[in-house]
């Protein structure tokens, strides 16, 4: 791997941002038009308009959408990387921005998989092309995807570290508290850990309750040059570091179940940034399962490897908690609709920059967006701060 | 498990498809016969096949093919208790055992660890290979609880 190099750190910022989800799990809207309302949206936040976008991203097709949205821009941006698709986005753009390839980036995401089923559309669904080792070797075994491979991977965490299911659990149940301050989340009664483990199990060992919701949602997120950041509506919120990595993509190929990729995205983003675990005052965390965020603890330096039980059972996630994490609710109790790394970004962005309720984290100057795409495959990290932090 | 059937009949499971690269691997299951693709350059198998080594990048002609012993050692083992929820219907809709397992070769693979209750399955239970019928005369690896020798 090549060395870190710093010369992004607050060279582009994040400066105005959308996203559309609903109590309900469903929102009227869908396809282009949801994209497209996310993307003006995100734009009016910032105060720039769409003639001012010379950079798009899109994780199916950036030149299908940018001839979509009628502009012209000299940097696209499709890499597709499932759930952590938007961070690897902000990464890109970051550089991109940095290298003057391209001024004012705009990334979205508009899925509805709910209202797809209950409105009876149908969805496509693109198959790779070439060898499909997912369809060889993984599918005659009926493993469920996605929770499955999330599954083999809690099942191992346990057998070499004693990690409990109660200890899983105790993520929901935080991750709720939070999720009890959004009024757009979800689900905002509160749980506890019997209530998780009282929960069907689905792929055992994981529970109902440990795995994430199916809803609508929709966000989107623009970024330009930090010099033009400081003549915009909003605060901006740079981009202080940003690293990705991957080590397999189907589960059978991961080279140690317990240790994701983000023990090197995670690491090379904070060295990036110049910063550590200890300077974070708000982890967005990607949770498709309790076990994913575990993960994240674990790997991004939190807590030792192993010791994510322990911790989370300590009380440093929930309100009040030493370690503010997913304060949206995030993907157990505000929204998932299949790529959630967009509200990671999202709510790292509007905490940075003040006003959010009853959640706000206090004085909160440096976030982490960590995004977790496919089967623990990719794992995608941005350090975000406020003006404060360059 | 499933009871074995022959051609013809409606598959009960997703039936794997033939990479170009694993003719050789599905064909041997015919005959009940587990290869491991194998790198003679740096003397480690290779799964899934491929047509050059991934561990030292040697090309298709360091690449052979061996009869492996079947056994292996569980790595990882789950349960789909759901197994609808799955769109599996192999197990005549109970429970099943769903293992990533680590053949002596050193390879990894998915399978169903099969002839014991799924939730008995742990981790680094030795197991060693059996077979289920494909409707095209393939077989499907599968794995059972080592039976110990009498």
């Amino acid at each position: 791997m090549s060395a870190v190099d710093r010369s992004l750190r607050g060279a582009a910022a994040i400066v105005g941002v959308a996203d559309d989800v609903s109590p309900t799990g469903e929102l009227d809207r869908f396809g282009r038009d949801l994209e497209v309302a996310m993307v003006l949206e995100a734009l009016e936040d910032g105060g720039l308009a769409l003639s001012d976008v010379d950079g798009v991203c899109h994780p199916e097709s950036a030149v299908a959408f940018a001839e979509y949205l009628g502009v012209h821009p000299t940097f696209v941006e499709s890499t597709m990387t499932g759930g952590s698709s938007y961070e690897v986005h902000v990464e890109h753009a970051a550089a991109a921005i940095a290298a003057g390839i391209c001024d004012v980036v705009v990334s979205v995401y508009a899925a509805t998989p709910r209202s797809d089923r209950t409105q009876g559309r149908r969805r496509e669904w693109r198959r790779p092309a070439g060898p499909n080792p997912m369809a060889e070797w993984d599918m005659p075994y009926g493993l469920r995807t996605p929770m499955g491979p999330y599954a083999l991977a809690a099942a191992r965490h346990m057998h070499d570290y004693g990690t409990t299911s109660e200890q899983l659990a105790q993520i929901a149940v935080s991750t709720r508290q939070w999720a009890t301050l959004n009024p757009r989340a979800r689900y905002r009664d509160p749980i506890t850990v019997q209530d998780v483990l009282a929960s069907p199990l689905q792929v055992s060992p994981l529970h109902l309750l440990d795995c994430c919701l199916v809803t609508d949602g929709a966000g989107a997120f623009v970024m330009t040059s930090a010099e033009r950041s400081r003549t915009l509506a909003k605060p901006p919120v740079y981009v202080l570091g940003a690293a990705t990595c991957t080590d397999h993509m189907v589960i059978g190929q991961m080279p140690d179940l317990t240790t994701t990729p983000g023990a090197v995205s995670g690491p090379r983003a904070f060295e990036a940034a110049g910063m550590a675990p200890a300077d974070v005052d708000l982890l967005m965390g990607y949770d498709s399962f309790t076990i994913t965020a575990l993960l994240h603890l674990e790997d991004l330096g939190f807590c030792k490897k192993g010791e994510g039980g322990p911790f989370v059972v300590d009380g440093h996630l929930g309100p009040g908690g030493s370690l503010a994490m997913n304060t949206n609710g995030g993907g157990l109790s505000f929204t998932h609709p299949g790529m959630y790394g967009m509200f990671l970004i999202t709510e790292a962005t509007r905490q940075l920059r003040g006003g959010c309720g009853e959640r706000q984290v206090p004085g909160a100057e440096v976030a982490v967006a960590h995004g977790s795409g496919m089967f623990l495959s990719v794992m995608s990290t941005a350090v975000l701060g406020t003006e404060a932090t360059l | 498990m499933s009871p074995e059937r022959g051609a013809g009949e409606t598959p009960t499971r997703f039936e794997p498809p033939v990479g170009v690269e694993s003719e050789a691997f599905w064909e041997a299951t015919r005959e009940g016969r587990l290869l491991v693709q194998w790198c003679t350059s740096c003397d480690r198998g290779v799964f899934y096949p491929r047509v050059f080594c991934p561990h030292c990048a040697a090309g298709a002609d360091a690449l052979e093919w061996r009869t492996a012993s079947g056994r292996a050692t569980v790595y990882a083992a789950v349960v789909e208790q759901r197994p609808e929820a799955a769109g599996a219907n192999f197990s005549g809709g109970e429970p099943y055992c769903v293992a990533l397992v680590d053949l002596e070769e050193g390879v990894r693979m998915l399978t169903n660890v099969v002839g014991c209750p799924p939730d008995d399955v742990r981790c680094g239970m030795p197991v060693t290979v059996t077979w289920e019928p494909l409707s095209d005369g393939r077989r499907l690896p599968l794995f059972e609880p080592e039976r110990k020798a009498s």
